[in-house]
């Protein structure tokens, strides 16, 4: 389905993804894991083509992708959707407008300028929010929205886009635990629900192991990385944050579980001495 | 409205009906002004046609009739050309001059008015309404007035022209200068305050730095305005190249050469004043590259 074959990308002399091979034949949530500057970010831009290639190719169904122009690249894009660690909302629109800018590439920019979607849009864009538990908040600017509420509210806008892929760029990153798991579940359940590959850019190891189907792992833009969440021992994760022994879990981890595991643990340590 | 707290599925469509309610009043409303906008545009256009010596259509056709007999003029006389950039470069030097020390004057003055004049810097909160009403009429005052009034009194020459033109830059850059102020965070201001500095210490280290930037540009676009105005001021007797083009202008001269040749030479100016300001801009905001 998706084949990406030695894809690079170079920023003058740095290397930010270094000859990076993936192949996703079936639908998966597919998690990316690595430290920052490990190229997962531009990996996924990359995808989306809203960064292009230094070498190599990404080919979705046998189609092209890196070498997409014009009207071709946007309709691309329409069709592999991204969400980012900030959102990216336009924080002035009410939540509802943001939402159907999902189907912007089907829309002149006449028809967007008096705001003339047609109802059934607006009805679809209402009932993902409603999907995603938040379609109470419909008709308020997204700038009154909590940080939760607007990823949700990008995942709506996702939605809208009716995508094969969707790509999601530390989605949880600038979230609190509770909104995190919120965010996460959602995107797992569009996954299983729908049949549409989510791949994920996380910055912890348990958030992975617990949502994904298949775990890649990045280093200096170089996939060190392909398997199951079972094959990601505390070894192989120190390798790929090149960490020292010092290196556990539970100090990336943003799940609230772990993190009282790991402070009981600590508490019952500190009881001994 | 009574929000009752509604069963589920009825909830959405609950949700859907206001908002396409409201969808459909905001659609309305854009169409509104669209044809107001529309209706307006066509009704000032009669209007302003009817008044006209000729009618807007019936003259069309002949707008490049002038342009195309300066320059069919400039192109006969094109080996004198060069000759007369070099002989009116001391005019534009001295417009030059006039805009730069207005614009200079301007921007201290602006500066002044638009810290006076901000909510949260000023440092007399309640005569804000009163600098910003002094920079309202400086702004109000067309220069061109200023200057007549001041070459009355003081006779022609370019300093009537550089005050008229500093008192309009006061005010313009006050206004934009004062809204970039808002934007400002005070925290550095409350840390100079704490440890006991003046007002004009806590402005000129904790505001300026952060605004700074933003000023260079707007003060820059100024220049290249302010070249244009002491330019139009030369007509009224405020030399420079402005006279020098009001001379070579007028019809029946058969000098449109020499006016081709200011033309280019402002043009020229405008550039390298474009070009100027953008290196500057990028240095303020990116630093020197080491």
């Amino acid at each position: 389905m998706l084949r990406i074959d030695k894809l690079t990308k170079r920023f003058g002399a740095n290397t930010a993804v270094d000859a990076a091979t993936l192949d996703v034949d079936k639908p998966a949530m597919i998690g990316i894991i690595g430290r920052s500057g490990a190229g997962k970010s531009t990996l996924l831009r990359m995808i989306n083509r809203l960064a292009d290639a230094t070498e190599g190719s990404i080919t979705f169904e046998g189609r092209e992708v890196t070498t997409l122009t014009g009207a071709a690249k946007r309709a691309w894009q329409s069709e592999c959707a991204m969400i980012f660690q900030q959102f990216n909302l336009v924080p002035r629109l009410d939540v509802v407008s943001n939402v159907l800018h999902g189907t912007l590439n089907k829309r002149s920019t006449f028809a967007t300028m008096f705001n003339l979607y047609p109802t059934e849009d607006i009805h679809r864009a209402i009932e993902i929010l409603d999907r995603l538990g938040i379609a109470e908040h419909a008709p308020k600017r997204a700038e009154a929205l909590s940080g939760g509420q607007q990823q949700r509210v990008a995942i709506a806008r996702a939605l809208m886009q009716d995508p094969r892929i969707i790509l999601a760029d530390e989605p949880i990153a600038s979230l609190d635990p509770m909104n995190a798991q919120t965010v996460m579940e959602a995107l797992r359940r569009i996954h299983e629900e729908d049949g549409r590959t989510v791949i994920c850019n996380l910055h912890t190891l348990d958030t992975a192991r617990r949502y994904c189907d298949r775990v890649v792992g990045m280093r200096d833009g170089r996939i060190v990385f392909d398997g199951l969440p079972e094959q990601l021992t505390t070894g192989v994760a120190r390798e790929i944050y090149g960490a020292d022994a010092s290196f556990s879990e539970a100090a990336t981890s943003t799940e609230i579980g772990t993190l009282d595991r790991a402070e009981a643990a600590e508490l019952e340590a500190k009881a001994f001495v | 409205m009574a929000d009752t707290t509604a069963d589920v599925p009825r909830g959405v469509d609950r949700i859907q009906a206001d908002y396409m309610a409201m969808a459909q009043r905001r659609r309305l409303y854009s169409f509104l002004m669209l044809a107001i906008f529309v209706a307006l545009m066509a009704a000032g256009f009669r209007t302003a046609d009817a008044r006209n010596a000729g009618g807007f259509f019936d003259g069309l056709h002949r707008i490049f009739d002038y342009p195309a007999e300066v320059l069919g003029e400039a192109a006969q006389n094109l080996t004198a050309l060069p000759g007369y950039l070099v002989q009116y470069l001391p005019s534009l030097i001295e417009t030059l001059n006039i805009a730069a020390a207005s614009t200079l004057i301007g921007l201290i003055g602006g500066t002044l008015l638009s810290l006076l004049s901000t909510r949260g810097l000023a440092l007399w909160p309640a005569l804000i309404p009163v600098f910003r009403r002094v920079m309202d009429i400086c702004r109000a005052i067309p220069e061109i007035v200023i200057a007549l009034v001041l070459i009355f009194v003081m006779g022609g020459g370019p300093v009537p022209a550089m005050i008229a033109i500093a008192i309009h830059t006061s005010g313009a850059l006050g206004k934009l200068f004062s809204e970039v102020n808002e934007n400002v965070s005070l925290k550095p201001v409350e840390g100079l305050a704490s440890v006991g500095a003046t007002w004009s210490q806590r402005m000129y280290l904790g505001v300026i730095p952060q605004v700074g930037p933003n000023y260079v540009s707007y003060a820059l676009l100024r220049f290249e305005i302010n070249i244009r105005a002491s330019a139009i001021l030369g007509f009224v007797g405020a030399g420079g190249i402005g006279y020098e083009l009001k001379n070579t202008i007028s019809w029946g001269q058969g000098r449109y050469d020499q006016a081709t040749a200011i033309f280019i030479l402002l043009f020229l100016t405008i550039i390298v004043v474009d070009q100027l300001s953008g290196l500057l801009r990028d240095r303020l905001t990116h630093g020197t590259k080491a």
